[in-house]
């Protein structure tokens, strides 16, 4: 051990970048609880099963083998090289030079996989940069909402993962050269850095300033892209696992029941039926009653809130929604943006600067549609004619690697409009209208609804009924 | 149903017949093909005709959930009043708002749609595929309804019953999990397609029609087909037997059917329901 400033700074610098973190952290959670109330507890053992598998286990990712492929690699090498930032933790903290040695060959091995995967997380990042800055791009990584902030943060995390593991072989590099020339021997196998000692200087003291370089480097970035997180669609690495715990377990086509109308509709079949009394404030006074559907993002229930913070902006929901792909202008991707953006422009900004917010212009090709009187998410960032292209499919639910559910969304908007706004297309209405009068969409009589039997081979009508 | 009850009897099955059974021309015939299956085999069952009210699928999915709630009720009462126990609907969208909406709202039953239905009579053995028309050797795509497949895991019963058929089976590119709705879903079906580069039964089309002549470079332009677990690219027909493009969705069987009309491939490209195809398989062809 050599106990020095350095631990002492290091030990600051650390305590900043977990502090800072913990604070945007608070912030994101008040963001999310703004959402209305929704009972997710139970079911803990198939929660816990569906986090392992497609959160843990990534398995939705394998319907498509190339990014599958490539994210794996990132995720893995993510997950490993967490093992030395605790060394690297406790190295700084308590002055120790390569704390895990003492694991012996279970440490050769541990440093030999990190070294493969560090290199293989850079050709992974080069493919992946590649493929967002071709021209054209991979589909999916165009499309309006993907302009302005959205693509350079998607590139700043390519960059920034180069970059820590540019540091992660100076520093590996310079410490196996500095025990060479001193000939000693260094604990852990190093495959790559082995191939470089080579191109690096042969002075004692460059050397140990590379080192320190290398290992300050690779702490800092580290410390300093967790509180990137929270400004980024990188912010999944975390949200990931509590989105697709708390995603829903019924099919998907079940769409929620409104628990006020039922009892509305109750008390107007049943003049007996009794209304249960609304719910009040903790003083006892009445609260303000809250509107059907969704006009702004305290509308959404907390889980769609909690969505929006998990989405990684990958597009695999708008590249198979039947409406994007037919030139509508619904984005399934642009309404967890823009749920986002709006919780951020409304409530806290958990970050040290509000990038999201940057470039939203661009975002809505259909700005001239947008009211900006109404500076709600509902007409303020989502126009009715992207949610009225909705057909309701759940393709866009199937393809989210994270579980999000955008349809829930835009299904509560919709309520918000037919509900409070009646502000439905006319030719709704006309079906609506029909269904009321005829118990059918279409304008037929009810006393027309055994018409198909007339010309049934079987029998006359009675026999079918009968 | 009413007279059954005045006999004091209870149905096997309610077949819920749906609005589009009820009056759309084309799946008249659909209701009626699978009523005569129904009664080749003898089940006791039973419609509610007139008592029928829509299950308030579409304005559900518009947004009207007190329109939806209306609707739910009053059915509940009719089937409850009935004691009905177990309901089978040709429509996927009366099924998913059945089985999985209408519970909480104090109807429960046991619902079916009608390509499990036929899947069971199959492997039963009461239906045998056998004395009517033949379909081997003829090229058939199953179109996965969204509220049959994503909305409720229904995949393997439409196409057991499609293998039952013995014909040449082709799978779309985007099919099962992945299949593309055909645009009526979510009330789609009653308003025009908001502006866009084309519609989407269009595009639907388009890939079944590229399936079914095993045109590759049609299925290539294309957008959004997933790469990983595509399905390989049949080879063209030479065989001038015209092709199916099979159904189990009443939605889906109109559009479908314009779109082949748009693309005016009637003369050799038919649309079908599953209980059509059976009822033909089985002679049962009035
Ligand atoms: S449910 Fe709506 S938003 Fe989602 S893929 Fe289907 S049409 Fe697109
Ligand atoms: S909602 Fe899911 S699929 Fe869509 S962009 Fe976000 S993470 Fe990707």
């Amino acid at each position: 051990m050599h106990f020095s400033i350095q631990n002492i700074l290091f030990l600051l610098v650390a305590i900043a970048g977990f502090g800072l973190f913990a604070w945007q952290a608070r912030k994101i959670r008040a963001n999310i609880l703004v959402g209305r109330d929704r009972d997710m507890s139970g079911n803990v053992s198939e929660r816990l099963n569906k986090t392992l598998l497609v959160a843990f286990g990534q398995s939705k990712m394998f319907k498509r083998l190339t990014p599958a492929f490539l994210h794996l690699i990132v995720y893995v090498g993510f997950l490993v090289i967490n093992v030395e930032v605790i060394e690297i933790m406790v190295d700084g903290i308590f002055g120790t030079h390569r704390f895990l040695q003492f694991l012996g060959p279970v440490y050769d091995a541990l440093m030999a996989t990190n070294e493969i995967l560090g290199a293989l997380v850079i050709v992974a990042v080069v493919a992946f940069w590649w493929r967002r800055n071709r021209k054209p791009p991979v589909r999916r990584f165009q499309g309006p909402e993907l302009r302005m902030w959205p693509k350079l943060d998607a590139n700043i995390i390519l960059y920034v993962e180069v970059i820590l593991m540019a540091a992660l072989f100076t520093m590996n590099t310079a410490d196996l050269k500095l025990h060479q020339l001193r000939g000693a021997d260094m604990p852990g196998t190093f495959p790559i850095s082995s191939l470089l000692v080579g191109l690096f200087p042969t002075s004692e003291t460059a050397l140990h300033v590379l080192e320190r370089v290398g290992w300050w480097a690779h702490i800092v970035g580290i410390l300093c892209f967790l509180n990137y997180l929270p400004s980024s669609k990188h912010f999944h690495i975390i949200m990931a696992f509590p989105n697709v715990y708390y995603s829903r377990l019924v099919p998907q086509g079940q769409f929620s029941n409104v628990e006020s109308i039922t009892h509305e509709v109750k008390a107007m079949m049943d003049p007996s039926y009794e209304v249960p009394a609304p719910a009040t404030a903790p003083d006892g006074s009445a609260l303000a009653p809250t509107p059907f559907g969704a006009k702004d993002v305290n509308d959404l229930a907390w889980t769609n809130l909690l969505n929006a913070y998990s989405c990684t902006e990958c597009g695999r929901c708008t590249s198979v929604c039947p409406a994007n792909i037919t030139g509508k202008l619904l984005s399934p991707r642009k309404i967890i943006m823009d749920t986002r953006d709006r919780m951020e422009e409304k409530y806290n900004s958990p970050l040290i600067f509000s990038p999201n917010l940057y470039g939203q212009e661009a975002k809505h090709e259909s700005q001239e549609v947008l009211d900006k009187e109404n500076h709600t998410l509902l007409r303020g960032y989502v126009t009715p004619e992207e949610l009225w292209a909705c057909t309701t499919c759940n393709a866009c639910v199937e393809a989210c690697p994270v579980n999000i559910n955008p349809l829930e969304s835009i299904v509560e908007m919709r309520r918000f409009l037919v509900l409070e706004e009646s502000a439905a297309p006319n030719s709704l209405n006309v079906m609506f209208s029909n269904i009321e009068n005829n118990g059918a969409p279409w304008a037929f009589s009810p006393s027309d609804r055994f018409n198909w039997a007339d010309d049934l081979f079987v029998a006359d009508k009675e026999a079918v009924t009968a | 149903m009413a007279d059954l009850a005045a006999q004091g009897e209870t149905p096997e099955i309610l077949f819920w017949v749906g609005c589009a059974g009820a009056f759309d021309d084309r799946y008249k015939r659909v209701t009626r093909a699978f009523v005569r299956i129904l009664e080749h085999v003898g089940v006791k069952y039973a419609v509610l005709g007139m008592e029928e009210s829509c299950t308030g699928d579409p304005a559900k999915r518009a947004g009207n959930e007190f329109l939806f709630q209306m609707q739910a009720m009053q059915n509940i009462t009719t089937l409850n009043g009935y004691g009905i126990k177990k309901v089978v609907t040709a429509c996927p969208h009366c099924f998913n708002t059945i089985k999985n909406e209408y519970p909480a709202l104090g109807g429960e039953y046991e619902v079916i749609h009608h390509s499990t239905f036929l899947q069971q009579l199959i492997n039963d053995g009461r239906v045998k595929i056998e004395g009517g028309e033949s379909y081997k050797g003829r090229r058939i795509t199953f179109h996965d309804s969204c509220y049959l497949g994503r909305s409720n895991n229904i995949y393997e019963a439409p196409r057991a019953v499609l293998e039952a058929l013995d014909a040449d089976l082709v799978e779309m590119k985007r099919s099962k999990a992945n299949g593309l709705c055909c645009g009526a879903g979510g009330a789609q079906m009653w308003k025009e397609p908001e502006p866009g580069k084309k519609d989407v039964n269009i595009e639907r089309t388009e890939e079944a029609l590229a399936t079914l002549d095993g045109n590759a470079a049609a299925l290539d332009n294309l957008y959004g087909v997933e790469s990983g677990n595509a399905g390989a690219t049949p080879a063209p027909k030479a065989n001038a037997q015209s092709s199916i493009i099979a159904v189990g969705c009443p939605f889906c069987m109109t559009m479908m059917s314009d779109g082949v009309k748009n693309k005016e491939r009637e003369n050799n490209v038919q649309v079908f329901d599953l209980a059509e195809l059976v009822a033909s398989a089985e002679g049962l062809n009035a």
